[in-house]
């Protein structure tokens, strides 16, 4: 089994580092995992997007051009990389910052309002964790506790509240990623 | 080997390096290679190393010529345009045998270009590029795991033959993380050994040593007689080195396959996604991916050369360059068709798919 992802926002609202957690969580569960960000100029302004491969086989190209999952942060992201999704994909979308939709029937879409729960949550810098949260509800692509403790192991000695937060924001997510 | 960490090429490649006992590391920061500098410039202080910013790329590279001319594993590191700046001092150390690893993060060229991933300085890692009649051992990763593992591969090598090894990288595998496990530090008593090696010849302080003889570290042999047997002696020594260190992988490769791509580092990485996918369609296809680009394997392309194959595909980052290589091996036997991509765009798994089918359509007519 192999997913392909791309997650894509703004830079700063920590889309690559979604894809980063999702990856080492991966490892750490004995899979196969790359994380190839994009880097450059198109970083300003447009999409800070990064290609992230979980996968039990050995991963051959890690660039992601046609995902199963994206997780869309801003509107340019939807644009960009919602008309590339498989058939049967995953759509994650952060309403707040998405308000045009995808014109597509033929894949699964979650539309949230991530930025406002995050907000409600305490803070903004938590808004990529409600996105993994809503990743690993829907799919169940990698474990809460595997998260979770890796977030604990790093998070604990240096900020005991951010890691309240994060948690919280990754169990609200996992919610919406079931209910809706 | 430890546990799996999820890490940068760039990373991945500094940590093995301190690992496999460099302790002398000088570097100007250039994009997409920055990572390497910014790493050794905390880890390397930390190993008891020099680690030193210089004031250019030609400084830093001479910066190497000096520690490696003292007997010391050291390291340069730089991205295209850089590289083209230390090309005098690559030429100075294979000019006064040296043992030095140099590492490439190719990006766009020609000139500044821009710093997205490109293959566009093979014909410099591999014909030349600085001046004169030399060879560097020139390895080409295609994962961060390899790419940390040839730290230590260049470095063996490069002690072994007295000469500068390049790790021939890309900005994709200096940008991508993947997991990637470590062989341990060296260990006190293996560090001394390295130290000690190069005794014979390099520059020390060698109070101790009871039949201390004079020792010149140089390029410059103007007795034409004297550089005429040096330069033959530097051709002996490129003679052992292709003979014994070739080195290439083979992927999905069988006696019945129709076609052949020939690819290095990242472009093998895509196609690798195309042949298994040209597989399951029933396509027999396969994979040569030269690990050392020099030496070539061209030995190991002609031996996949069986009666079977109709043609080859060549995939490199770049308007063309290894082809010329695969041709030789190839000894215009079959059709060597190319795909290549510039600018720092990379071909997709599906545009490799198409160029093959289409080489199959002609194929049929």
């Amino acid at each position: 089994m192999k997913t392909e992802l791309i997650c894509s926002g703004f830079g700063g609202q920590g889309a690559l580092t979604i894809g980063k957690f999702l990856a080492k969580a991966g490892m750490q569960e004995g899979q196969n995992v790359s994380w190839l960000p994009s880097y450059g100029p198109e970083m300003r302004g447009g999409t800070a997007n990064v290609s992230t491969v979980i996968s039990d086989k050995p991963i051959a190209s890690p660039l992601v051009t046609h995902p199963d999952i994206l997780v869309a942060l801003n509107q340019p992201s939807v644009d960009k990389f919602g008309p590339e999704i498989k058939p049967g994909g995953l759509m994650i979308a952060n309403t707040d910052m998405c308000p045009h939709k995808l014109e597509r029937d033929d894949i699964d879409v979650i539309y949230a309002p991530m930025s406002t729960i995050a907000k409600e949550i305490g803070s903004l810098m938590v808004l990529n964790m409600v996105a993994i949260g809503v990743v690993i509800g829907r799919t169940g692509l990698v474990k809460y506790e595997t998260i979770e403790a890796d977030l604990s192991t790093f998070l604990k000695k240096k900020n005991p509240d951010l890691l309240e937060g994060n948690l919280k924001a990754i169990k609200k997510g996992i919610e919406i990623g079931k209910n809706n | 080997m430890g546990e799996k960490v999820l890490m940068k090429g760039n990373e991945a490649v500094a940590e093995a390096a301190i690992r496999a006992g460099c302790r002398h590391y000088f570097a100007y920061p250039i994009t997409p290679q920055s990572e390497l500098i910014e790493y050794m410039s905390r880890m390397m202080p930390k190993a008891g190393g020099t680690f030193l910013q210089a004031e250019s790329e030609l400084a830093a590279v001479n910066m190497v010529y000096g520690a490696a001319g003292c007997g010391k594993r050291a390291m340069t590191s730089s991205s295209s345009p850089g590289i083209s700046l230390k090309m005098e001092g690559i030429s100075y150390m294979a000019g006064a045998e040296l043992p030095a690893v140099v590492v490439n993060v190719q990006r766009g060229g020609p000139g500044l270009g821009d710093i997205q991933p490109s293959q566009g300085d093979y014909f410099q890692a591999t014909k030349g590029g600085g001046h004169g009649d030399y060879k560097l051992i020139v390895l080409a990763p295609n994962s961060v795991q390899e790419f940390a593992d040839m730290a230590d591969l260049a470095f063996e090598l490069a002690d072994k033959y007295r000469n500068p090894v390049m790790i021939l990288s890309d900005g994709l595998l200096g940008q991508m993380m993947e997991p990637v496990e470590f062989k341990p530090h060296k260990t006190e008593k293996e560090m001394e050994q390295l130290d000690k090696q190069h005794f014979d010849w390099c520059m020390h302080h060698n109070q101790d040593e009871p039949n201390h003889h004079h020792h010149e570290v140089n390029s410059l042999e103007i007795d034409p007689k004297v550089l005429e047997k040096h330069v033959i002696k530097l051709g002996e020594k490129y003679e052992k080195i292709k003979a014994n260190e070739v080195r290439y992988e083979e992927y999905k490769v069988t006696d019945d396959c129709e076609y052949l791509i020939v690819a290095f580092g990242t472009a093998a990485r895509i196609a690798k996604s195309a042949i298994d996918e040209l597989n399951e369609e029933g396509v027999k296809i396969g994979l040569i991916r030269p690990i050392t680009v020099w030496p070539y394997p061209y030995e190991a392309i002609a031996k996949a050369l069986t009666p079977s194959v109709k043609k080859i595909l060549v995939t490199e980052l770049n308007l063309g360059q290894m082809i010329e290589d695969v041709k030789l091996a190839v000894e215009g036997k079959v059709p060597v068709e190319f795909l290549g991509k510039v600018g720092g765009i990379l071909f997709t798994p599906q545009e490799i798919k198409d160029k093959i089918k289409g080489m199959q359509g002609e194929t049929c007519k």
